[in-house]
């Protein structure tokens, strides 16, 4: 391996640490119907402004965890505290995005950007969103397409309008379930790019499931990595390379060490 | 590439050939196709090898054609009649459409509505329905109202089942995007569900539009009235099949139009779904 240069890692900023937003102590989950336990003992939390990822193996129960932390499914056992505020059910400072894009068909793409307003807040509300929408529109590089049905969209760019939907009612809260991996290599390069951007500008709280390592890598300060049966957290890998992370840092030793470790961590699994 | 030293190197251009039968267009396709029928049809006439009582020649069918039509655009009696079927036909419909889509949306919306009602609704669809028609004569009489009853009971199931699919269509994402938003159940049904399952819906409509014209006819067929159902069987009572011929040809052109106002419908409120289909007509 050719040497490289060390690349100087960023000091963790205390203020950051103090602020927790999600707190999730002793969750277990086992799904009722075939008595299968999807996530034993689970202890996360997330401070302010972090962007913290969830890695492992597909059936591991990452989504599980998700949909939990969303108040989309209730924990067998446990806490979920979000602001200081118990998750009990779905919750407006929460902002979703899935594999699909899941945009409706018969909506423009501004239409599906103001969705969760008009279903919270109602029409009228929803059109007053509509300036703050373009705004979000623009962020993301799709200013030209506000009506536009998303039967016109690509992958890409439908993923991105979906980011938009996330981000419409600001909420304190983003939660994304292997957002990307529906997309071809380099337009998922691309976007996680994007999206690291966005998160900064807004000093955005993330939590990304992912089952690829670069992505997770390249994203996140900390990864949780997952094992299944029963599915649970074997180690927070804290990621100090410096930000913005830019896709050359894909090449450098560093990154290369970080993957290695958590590869090796996963695939001891396989062997077990 | 332009290569000096290589000028005899030519491109690699080539065709793909299509077999003759997939190069043919549409119009004449069609033309042949019917010129090819009529023609063995008068063959077959002509040299007698069937009776003229069971299989009428061209000519015949289409002097009865333009007798039939003649009388309708003069407004004789066959209007009254075909009005009739055009009325039994529509009320038919939007009852088998109005009844069938509650169902629908309480078997696909419900878990009640899938457990309870569901299981009755597959065996009475199993039953052959045409059987109900003096059931349905005893109890509304010979008047419209006993055909409508018989159009509507055929039509019905198909679009329960379409609408209850349709209901299942939207995926577990979208499922779980309009929980995340904190959509009531209510919105969930009318902004999610039931757009995504209009695709269906309007597949069980056609399915419908067919099922009730054979409903009407048979109504007629059964219990006599004043509808064109009636008209065709006392034509074939009196062995006068041109006439026959002829009358169920118009008649068709009733269950195009009513396919055909489907098909409109759907094109016109799925304007999101423009999925190519074979031919084109639907
Ligand atoms: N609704 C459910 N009912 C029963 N088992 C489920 C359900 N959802 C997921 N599971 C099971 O729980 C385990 C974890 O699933 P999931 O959280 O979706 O994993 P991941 O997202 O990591 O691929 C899997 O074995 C899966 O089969
Ligand atoms: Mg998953």
């Amino acid at each position: 391996m050719s040497k490289v240069e060390p690349l100087p890692r960023e000091p963790q900023t205390t203020v950051a640490r103090s602020l927790p937003v999600y707190e999730i102590e002793r969750l277990s989950k086992t799904y009722a119907r075939n008595n299968l336990t999807a996530l034993s003992d689970v202890y996360l939390t997330i401070h302010k402004g972090e962007f913290v990822s969830v890695i492992g193996s597909s059936g591991c129960g990452k989504s599980t965890l998700l949909k939990i932390m969303a108040g989309l499914l209730p924990p067998t056992t446990g806490r979920v505290v979000l602001d200081g505020r118990p998750v009990l059910g779905p919750r407006p400072d929460i902002g979703m995005m899935f594999q699909q894009a899941t945009l409706l068909p018969w909506k423009t793409t501004i239409e599906n950007i103001v969705l969760p307003i008009e279903i919270r807040e109602g029409r009228a509300a929803a059109k007053a969103a509509h300036v703050r929408a373009m705004d979000l529109l623009e962020l993301v590089g799709l200013g030209e397409f506000p009506n536009v049905y998303p039967g016109e969209l690509s992958g890409g760019m439908a993923q991105r309008a979906s980011i938009c939907r996330m981000l419409v009612a600001d909420p304190a809260m983003l939660l994304l379930d292997e957002p990307f991996s529906a997309l071809d290599e380099f337009t998922r390069d691309f976007m996680n790019m994007e999206f690291q951007r966005i998160c900064m500008e807004r000093g955005a709280t993330a939590f990304l499931v992912t089952h690829s390592l670069e992505e997770a890598v390249i994203l996140s300060d900390r990864i949780q990595v997952m094992k299944a049966r029963p599915g649970r957290i074997v180690e927070d890998v804290r990621i100090n390379l410096r930000r913005p992370r830019t896709l050359e840092m894909i090449n450098t030793q560093e990154f290369g060490e970080i993957v290695a470790h958590i590869r090796e961590l996963l695939g001891k699994e396989a062997h077990e | 590439m332009t290569d000096a030293s290589r000028p005899e190197v030519e491109d690699t251009v080539w065709e793909e050939r299509e077999a003759l039968i997939d190069r043919i267009p549409r119009w004449i396709a069609m033309t042949f196709l019917f010129v090819a029928v009529v023609s063995i049809w008068d063959l077959v006439t002509r040299m007698g090898w069937v009776s003229a009582i069971i299989l009428p020649t061209p000519a015949e069918t289409l002097e009865d054609l333009i007798f039939v039509g003649g009388n309708l655009i003069a407004g004789e009696y066959m209007v009254d009649a075909l009005w009739t079927t055009t009325l039994t036909v529509a009320y038919g419909f939007l009852i088998a459409a109005g009844i069938g889509f509650s169902l629908g949306v309480l078997v696909g919306e419900t878990k009640f509505g899938e457990r309870a009602v569901m299981p009755y609704l597959v065996a009475i669809d199993t039953m052959p329905k045409v059987a109900f028609a003096p059931l349905f004569i005893a109890w509304l009489g010979f008047d419209i109202g006993s055909k409508v009853a018989l159009a509507a009971f055929i039509a019905t199931f198909p679009i329960v089942v379409a609408t209850a699919a349709g209901l299942y269509a939207a995926n577990e994402n979208e499922r779980l995007l309009f929980k995340s938003m904190g959509a009531t159940r209510l919105q969930t049904l009318l902004r999610l569900k039931l757009p995504t399952g209009l695709p269906y819906i309007f597949t069980g409509l056609k399915i419908a539009s067919v099922g009730v014209m054979a409903g009407a006819i048979t109504g007629e067929f059964l219990g006599g009235g004043r509808g064109f159902g009636a008209l065709i069987r006392q034509s074939a009572s009196q062995l006068d099949t041109p006439r026959v011929f002829a009358l169920i040809l118009y008649l068709s052109l009733l269950g195009l139009a009513l396919y055909f106002t489907v098909v409109w419908m759907q094109r016109y409120f799925v304007f999101w779904n423009k999925a190519e289909k074979p031919g084109g007509i639907g």
